[in-house]
């Protein structure tokens, strides 16, 4: 039997100490925890940086470096720093020297990269070593070298070879969210469709429970399924909240696609042992005839700057898309004219919050409306265009009149300056598969000792 | 007239991915879970959302008591006419409709 124990959904999130130690008494064989997702949207991929505070990253990851060495178990994080880039993974491997500094204690660190080159990933295109998944964008090999990062998702056998080196500590750049759990089960010859349908019931930690914010939860994997218990007082796994997170950010409640293979959960059985633990048997590993990983690739798409304005008076409220339209057409000739920009170069949209912000043209409810908010978003090229289109139409957000005859009207800006920059935007642009003749092809693994002598 | 969210326990809408879209209607009981698989219809879903049928894929699941249907995203996370990062409003348009 493989016991995983895993502190919460994602590092960043926190997870209940006292929970983590009833975990630790259980002699874990792991600990795993996710460091990211694609959920923030492409900016922390496209800029390779971490969504969470570094101080929160390094108060929680030394409270787990302290319960491994407590648990005398490798420690694992997946996709570390939010995106899993080089870049993040260089990050978390500074955040784990300071914090080994601070401890004391010697240790070997294991470090699995993920990013890929994008001339590289670019000629797998060309051979045809790259293909679409569904609902993936049109993509060219320009389209592939223009993004500022790729990266593509490890599963459980680049996690293997990190373990294989005997690592106190796996900092892996871009998994899978499952990879990081399932590896030392399907390692130790537990039931594959038990170790990757049990890996993804945990890797949210204790959602699959009842009191889902408690975090901490154990999955124990066997050669015939896995058993679920959370650890948090109060939290409760039943067949229905373990069966019903196949349905959490995932297209299809039964079938899940992992490098190597897809799970199969049809068949799944979930019993209650009692209150708090369910077991689950009956699903099935598929393996496929190619080796496959799924590529992540963000690319900017220009600069940004937004602006607030907030409308109180009646007669603006009623008239509010007279008065945007108004402002755009005058504003962008003014842009145009002032700045030799041709109508492709920029875009300003003026977004009614209080009317439509959230579905766009989906709305389909009207209501009165005490205030609107309108949120003026200058895109462009550079970062000059966008500051100087944002500074020519924040004086139309305070001052524009509806028609000539009327005294100018004062509008309310929160902020001062009223334009707010952005920097540089990203797109997420690949949602395609590249094909490996090895495993480790597009990955590198490399380990340091730390030493107090 | 019957709004969805009168019959059910909760409607969730995630991200799956960048790409797509996923709803989660939570009937909470096997009345509830029969009224809005027979009440809902896949068609009146993707007018909803102003897209094809066949673009959705759809899942009864009587287990669970749970309606799930999976879209390609209105618009591609963080793109520019995206207005909703992790997608989870877009469940009040399907709270929101009538059960025929």
């Amino acid at each position: 039997m493989v016991t995983v124990l895993i502190p919460s959904g994602a590092l960043g999130l926190n997870y209940d100490k006292e929970a983590l130690r009833r975990g630790i008494a259980a002699k874990p064989d792991i600990i795993a925890i996710d460091g990211g997702s694609t959920d923030s949207g492409p900016s922390y991929l496209g800029r390779g940086r971490s969504k969470y505070a570094r101080s929160s990253t390094k108060v929680e990851w030394a409270g787990l470096m302290e319960a491994r060495a407590e648990a005398g178990c490798p420690l694992v994080i997946g996709t570390a720093g939010t995106c899993g880039t080089d870049s993040a993974v260089d990050w978390m491997l500074d955040i784990t020297l300071e914090i080994a500094a601070e401890q004391g204690r010697p240790l070997k660190i294991a470090v699995l990269r993920s990013s890929q080159d994008p001339v590289i990933v670019a000629q797998a295109y060309g051979n045809s070593n790259v293909t679409p998944l569904e609902n993936a964008p049109e993509i060219d090999a320009n389209r592939i070298q223009d993004c500022t990062n790729i990266v593509a998702l490890a599963g459980a056998e680049q996690i293997n070879k990190a373990l294989e080196t005997g690592a106190d500590i796996i900092i892996a750049g871009r998994t899978t969210d499952t990879a990081i759990i399932t590896a030392l089960p399907l390692a130790r010859g537990c039931h594959a469709g038990g170790a990757w349908h049990g890996a993804k019931i945990g890797e949210c930690g204790a959602l699959c429970a009842t009191n889902p914010q408690s975090g901490v939860i154990l999955v124990d994997f066997d050669t015939e399924g896995f058993t679920v218990t959370p650890l948090a007082d109060g939290a409760h796994a039943s067949p229905h909240t373990v069966s019903a997170h196949m349905l959490y950010e995932n297209s299809d409640p039964f079938i899940l696609f992992e490098p190597g293979g897809h799970l199969d959960v049809t068949q799944a059985q979930y019993t209650a042992l009692d209150q708090t633990r369910v077991r689950v048997t009956g699903s099935q590993w598929v393996p496929s005839d190619r080796y496959t990983v799924k590529l992540e690739g963000a690319r900017r798409v220009g600069y940004q700057s937004v602006l607030l304005t907030l409308l109180r008076d009646r007669h603006y409220v009623e008239n509010v898309d007279t008065w945007c339209a108004d402002i755009l057409t005058k504003c962008r000739a003014k842009a145009e004219a002032r700045l030799g920009l041709a109508p492709e170069d920029f875009n300003i949209e003026l977004r009614l919050i209080g009317r439509n912000a959230t579905l766009g043209a989906l709305e389909n409810r009207v209501g009165e409306t005490v205030e609107i908010g309108v949120l003026g978003i200058v895109t462009a090229q550079t970062t000059q265009l966008v500051d100087e289109i944002g500074k020519m139409l924040n004086p139309y957000l305070l001052h524009h009149p509806l028609t000539e005859a009327e005294e100018q009207p004062t509008f309310a800006f929160p902020f001062s300056p009223a334009e707010i920059e952005r920097g540089e935007i990203f797109e997420f642009c690949l949602n395609h598969v590249m094909t490996l003749n090895d495993p480790m092809q597009a990955f590198r693994l490399d380990v340091q000792e730390v030493r107090f002598d | 007239m019957t709004k969805l969210s009168d019959v059910v326990e909760k409607v969730r809408s995630k991200n799956a991915g960048p790409f797509w879209l996923t709803i989660d209607i939570f009937c909470g009981s096997a009345e509830a879970f029969e009224r809005v698989a027979r009440g809902v219809s896949t068609d009146r879903v993707a007018q909803l959302f102003k897209t094809e049928t066949k673009a959705l894929k759809r899942f009864d699941i009587p287990s669970l008591n749970v309606v799930k249907i999976s879209l390609p995203r209105p618009a591609v996370q963080g793109t520019a006419a995206d207005r909703d990062m992790h997608g989870a409003s877009f469940a009040a348009l399907v709270a929101e409709m009538t059960l025929n």
